[in-house]
């Protein structure tokens, strides 16, 4: 078994509307892969498909090198957050917990040790509905580690977290990986999945754009050369000397912008001198998994 | 499914839903039992329906278990709301999808949460014949009511019938409650429907149409409870009984099974 997900045609109509179509692509084992899509691109219901909870309309799937029409086969062994956390209001957030390990027939120390890991361990006792959003979630986390997955699946973690628990919530996930966890993550926050995501799939309408890793859906970006000329009197003709040249060139905000990899800056910078230009800076950016985000699904 | 029934109890014994429980069935049982106590040398209705249970009755055998069973309806009501909630509100709460993650055999979810229905269900029923053998022994004296026939062994033997009667009735009603919940996924509109439908419709159905009290499930099942009445026998409540709940129970099973859980 090398994948932990591995999805073909994978389809879900709801009457005449299609949520998923032909969905296709694989989560290697012990990897992070991000899990991204405009809202309503189909990605929750990727997720109830593949956690059992919706029966796919067509096409096949394994979790953790079993089929996804048998998940109890493969579920003791899945943790999963799914459309951010649901518990019983009236209980206690360790009382929440103890359901879930009596119902899954984990160890309820488990329980102590879950809720220290995810920073609850002093609120553990108060009732759920006095949480607040990040709490809800911190405890949602501690909910589906509670299996000790091989898999981890967890839709929009870092919602309604503070900037030091996204943080928290990236290493966490981070450090799940180097112990062998695979991690199949959907955010919105896009620089978060930058970071921690080895792979990625992108959905839009249903049906998948990108499947595979990060880097070569970055790689495979055209970059941009930014350019500030010492005198902003010259801005026009250097985005003339960029054009004559076959590029697409720009002025944003006093600066040049021109479609180009980065190999092109040194040419460009020999053809500003050439024209008398002096440049104040040259520099290449390379799309960001956000900027590339917007481009493909073009939202 | 043991490993459900244990989950579920952990929801079930959470202080707001048990202790407000025990306080209600406490008092229901305590006043309906105090009514037949103290109006019995009355002259006037003080059993069900304003029928008139006089001392000489009460102190006989029956009068052990009268307090105990007058109750079972309301008993039922109490066994509906609790159940037709719990069920329901996996489904308005979220929580069904947690459940299923972690049990992904939902037959092992709906039975094991039935098991832990049942376990409550005794559960009321014991304190329901507590306080109104309780209230009895200690309003008996005052009703001029002798108690030297309830402890006998036909006695003892009929609170057991009783016992097992009222737990049917109970669980009759409770698993009507589950049935609701599960079609409506929805705690109001399941509470709502069961309780206007057993405490409205079905009385005023059979006051105005008498034939109706036959087929009416509500009535039939609060009927068990009362081992049958002059109209309908205790057997026929029963088997019909039995036959409309399989009935729904199976269907609503079915769904359950098959439908997608998607909130």
């Amino acid at each position: 078994m090398t994948t932990a997900i591995s999805v073909t045609d994978l389809t879900k109509v709801y009457g005449e509307r299609s949520a998923l179509s032909h969905a296709t692509f694989e989560v290697p084992l012990g990897t992070v892969c991000g899990f991204v899509g405009p809202n309503g691109s189909g990605k929750t219901t990727t997720i109830r498909m593949l956690l059992g909870l919706i029966a796919p309309t067509g096409g096949t799937g394994t979790v953790l090198g079993e089929s996804i029409a048998h998940p109890e086969k493969y579920l003791p062994h899945v943790g999963a957050m799914i459309e951010g956390p649901a518990f019983y209001p009236a209980l206690s957030g360790a009382e929440n917990l103890r359901v879930l390990a009596s119902l899954g027939g984990f160890p309820q120390s488990r329980v102590s040790e879950l809720l220290e890991k995810v920073g609850l361990a002093e609120r553990g006792k108060s009732k759920y509905k006095t949480y607040s959003l990040g709490m809800k979630q911190r405890l949602g986390i501690a909910a589906a580690l509670l299996p000790n997955p091989k898999l981890l699946v967890l839709d929009e973690p870092t919602n309604g977290l503070d900037p030091s628990g996204i943080q928290e919530v990236r290493n966490l996930i981070k450090d799940l990986a180097n112990e062998g966890t695979s991690v199949f993550v959907s955010s919105h926050l896009l620089s978060e999945l930058e970071m921690i995501s080895e792979s990625l799939v992108m959905l839009r309408e249903g049906k998948v754009l990108f499947a595979g890793r990060t880097k070569d859906l970055l790689a495979a970006q055209v970059a941009t050369l930014v350019v500030q000329p010492e005198f902003s009197v010259d801005l026009n003709s250097l985005v003339e000397i960029a054009q004559r040249h076959g590029r697409t060139a720009s002025v944003e905000d006093g600066e040049v912008h021109i479609v180009a990899d980065g190999e092109w800056s040194a040419t460009f910078n020999r053809l500003a001198f050439n024209a008398g230009i002096t440049l104040a800076s040259l520099s290449v950016t390379q799309p960001t998994l956000e900027e590339t985000f917007f481009e493909m699904t073009g939202e | 499914m043991l490993r459900v029934t244990r989950a579920e109890l952990r929801k079930l014994r959470r202080p707001t839903l048990l202790i407000s429980t025990i306080l209600v069935v406490a008092a229901l049982t305590a006043l309906f039992t105090s009514i037949v106590f103290l109006r019995a040398n009355s002259g006037q209705g003080n059993g069900q329906r304003g029928e008139v249970i006089s001392p000489a009755t009460l102190s006989s055998a029956l009068g052990l278990v009268y307090g105990f069973k007058i109750v079972s309806f309301f008993l039922g009501i109490t066994a509906l709301c609790v159940f037709a909630s719990q069920t329901a509100q996996e489904y308005t709460l979220g929580t069904l999808r947690n459940l299923l993650v972690r049990q992904p055999s939902r037959m092992k979810i709906l039975f094991g949460k039935y098991l832990s229905m049942i376990i409550f269900a005794i559960a009321l029923v014991f304190l329901d014949a507590v306080v109104a053998i309780g209230t009895s022994s200690a309003l008996a004296p005052h009703a001029k009511v002798t108690t030297s026939a309830w402890f006998t062994s036909s006695a003892l033997s009929l609170l057991g019938r009783t016992f097992i009667n009222v737990l049917l009735t109970t669980l009759a009603f409770g698993t009507f409650g589950m049935i609701l919940g599960l079609l409506f996924r929805s705690p109001i509109s399941a509470i709502a429907t069961g309780v206007i439908w057993s405490l409205i419709l079905e009385t005023i159905l059979g006051g105005v149409v008498s034939s109706t009290q036959k087929w009416l499930p509500g009535q039939n099942f609060d009927n068990i409870a009362q081992g049958g009445s002059l109209t309908v026998s205790y057997r026929w409540s029963l088997g019909i009984s039995a036959i409309y709940l399989s009935v729904a129970f199976g269907i609503v099973a079915f769904l359950f099974k098959r439908r997608d859980v998607a909130n």
